[in-house]
C-alpha cells in the first residue's frame, strides 16, 4: 500500500535520519511513504492573524496538488502538520477566504483533503497492537520520554491528534515498542522554536527545563517529532550541562528511529551518526543494539 | 507607577486596528492571569501576556508597542490552550508584530543572522523566523 507523503524542507536535509528512518519502518510493516510529485515548502508557520491569506497560499498549493493524486496526505513534522492541516481546515471550512486563496494560486481546492501525521497512520491505520506484532528487537529496559512540544497538539480544535494537556500517543507507541515510557510534566512545552535565530537563550532556557525534567523523572533518552524541537534540546544540551550541577546531557532522537531500530532495521540505516548527541552508546548499553 | 486613562486613549484607532488585523475581541479577557501562567515565555517579556490585555483594553498602546513582548512571544498558543474565554493572546502578539512588519519597520536584517546558524538549523526555523521578524 502506498501512502502519500509530504517530506517539507527540512526532512529531505537537515533531518534526513527522520525520514529515513520512517521510510523503512513504513516498509517493514508492509506500506510505502510515498513522496507527493512537485511539492513546495509550507511555509513553517501558520499565521495567526486571520487577515493574513497571502501566507496560507503556499501550504493550499501543496494541499490542492496532493488532492489531485489522492485522499490523504502524511506528514512527519510536527510543523508540517500543523501548517497544513490548519490551512485545510481553512480551506474547508470557510468560503469567502478560500475563494480568494485559489484566486491567488489559480486553482479550486475544496478542502477534502484528510491531512495525518505518521503516528495517526501508526495508530489508527495500522494499530499498535500490529506494530507490537512486528516489534523484532524490543526496546526492554529503555526508559525513553516522549516530547512533543507545541505543534503536533496546538490547537486542539484544529490538530485533534491526541488530548492537549495529557497526550498519550508517543508513550503508547514506546510502550509498544517495548520500552518504559516516562512521562515528565514539561513534554508539552515550547522549545524556544524560532527565537534559535534571535534569543539563543530562552532557546537554552525552555530547552534546558524540557531535558532536565525528563532526567528528573528517569529517562535515559528524549523522542521527539520535530526536528526543530530535536535542533534546540541538542545544541541546548552543553550550556544546560555546565549550568545544571549533576546533569550529563541526554540523548535527543526522533520517535521513528526507535521505530525503525525495533522493527529490526539495520542501526547504521537509522541516522543516528547524524545525531549531534550519540544515543548508540546508550543502546548498547542497554543490549538494544550491538 | 500612576496611569492617567482617557476616552481617547481608549478609543485609539491603532486599538481597534489591531482588533481587526488580530481577530482578538480585547474585552473579551477578564484578566484572570492563565495565559500568563502558562507562557513559557513569561519570565523574559517585558509586559507579560495578560498584562498585555489590560494594557490594550485601558489604551496604553505605546507602552506595548514598545515592549519586547510580541518580539519573544514563541507562538506556542500555550495562552490559547489555557485560557477560560477562548482569548488568544498569541494572536494579539503576532497583530502587534504585523502592526510594525506592515510599515516596514523589520526586527531583524538578515545580514545580521549569524552564518552558523543559516548552515546548520533547520530550514523551518529560518522560514519561520524570517516569518515573524521581517516584513
Ligand atoms: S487567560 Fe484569557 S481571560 Fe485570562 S488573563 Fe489571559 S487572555 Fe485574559
Ligand atoms: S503563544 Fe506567545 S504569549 Fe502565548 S503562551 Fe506561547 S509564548 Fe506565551
Amino acid at each position: 500500500m502506498k501512502i502519500p507523503y509530504y517530506p517539507g524542507c527540512t526532512l529531505n536535509t537537515v533531518a534526513k535520519g527522520f525520514e529515513t528512518s520512517a521510510k523503512e519502518a513504513a516498509l517493514s510493516i508492509g506500506f510505502e511513504l510515498a513522496e507527493m510529485p512537485a511539492w513546495n515548502c509550507c511555509g513553517a508557520t501558520f499565521p495567526l492573524t486571520p487577515d493574513n491569506l497571502i501566507a496560507l497560499s503556499a501550504p493550499a498549493k501543496v494541499l490542492s496538488s496532493a488532492r489531485k493524486t489522492g485522499e490523504s496526505l502524511t506528514t512527519l513534522c510536527s510543523v508540517c502538520y500543523n501548517v497544513l492541516k490548519r490551512t485545510n481546515s481553512v480551506m474547508k471550512n470557510d468560503r469567502e477566504k478560500r475563494a480568494v486563496i485559489n484566486g491567488f494560486i489559480e486553482t479550486d481546492y475544496d478542502g477534502s483533503l484528510n491531512v495525518t501525521h505518521f503516528l495517526e497512520i501508526l495508530r489508527d491505520n495500522i494499530g499498535f497492537d500490529k506494530v507490537k506484532a512486528a516489534v523484532k528487537q524490543p526496546l526492554t529496559g529503555l526508559k525513553a520520554a516522549a516530547y512533543y512540544g507545541c505543534m503536533l497538539l496546538r490547537p486542539f480544535e484544529d490538530m485533534g491528534i491526541d488530548d492537549a494537556e495529557d497526550p498519550v500517543v508517543m508513550e503508547n507507541l514506546l510502550a509498544a515498542l517495548g520500552a518504559e515510557a516516562i512521562k515528565s510534566p514539561n513534554r508539552i512545552e515550547c522549545c524556544g522554536a524560532h527565537l534559535a535565530m534571535t534569543n539563543e537563550d530562552i532557546v537554552v532556557k525552555l530547552s534546558g527545563t524540557i531535558m532536565t525534567s525528563a532526567v528528573r523523572n528517569g529517562a535515559e533518552l528524549i523522542v521527539t517529532t520535530c526536528p526543530l524541537c530535536q535542533y534546540n534540546l541538542e545544541k541546548s544540551q552543553s550550556r544546560v550541562a555546565s549550568d545544571t550541577p549533576g546533569y550529563a546531557g541526554i540523548p535527543i532522537v526522533y520517535f521513528t528511529q526507535m521505530l525503525g531500530l525495533a522493527l529490526g532495521q539495520d542501526v547504521d540505516t537509522l541516522g543516528f551518526d547524524k545525531n549531534i548527541w550519540d544515543a548508540r552508546p546508550l543502546l548498547r548499553k542497554k543490549g538494544i543494539i550491538k | 507607577m500612576k496611569i492617567k486613562l482617557t476616552k481617547g486613549a481608549i478609543e485609539n484607532p491603532l486599538i481597534r486596528q489591531l482588533e481587526r488585523v488580530s481577530g482578538e475581541e480585547l474585552k473579551r479577557c477578564y484578566q484572570c492571569g492563565k495565559c500568563s501562567a502558562g507562557c513559557p515565555v513569561t519570565f523574559a517579556m517585558e509586559i507579560p501576556p495578560s498584562q498585555i490585555m489590560r494594557f490594550l483594553q485601558i489604551g496604553m498602546m505605546d507602552d506595548v508597542m514598545k515592549a519586547n513582548s510580541m518580539w519573544v512571544c514563541v507562538g506556542c498558543l500555550q495562552c490559547y490552550a489555557r485560557c477560560p474565554q477562548s482569548v488568544s493572546v498569541a494572536n494579539v502578539l503576532e497583530g502587534l508584530r504585523q502592526l510594525h512588519l506592515r510599515k516596514g519597520e523589520d526586527r531583524e536584517q538578515i545580514k545580521d543572522v549569524p552564518f552558523p546558524f543559516l548552515k546548520n538549523a533547520p530550514q523551518q526555523a529560518i522560514v519561520c523566523g524570517f516569518r515573524k521578524f521581517v516584513s
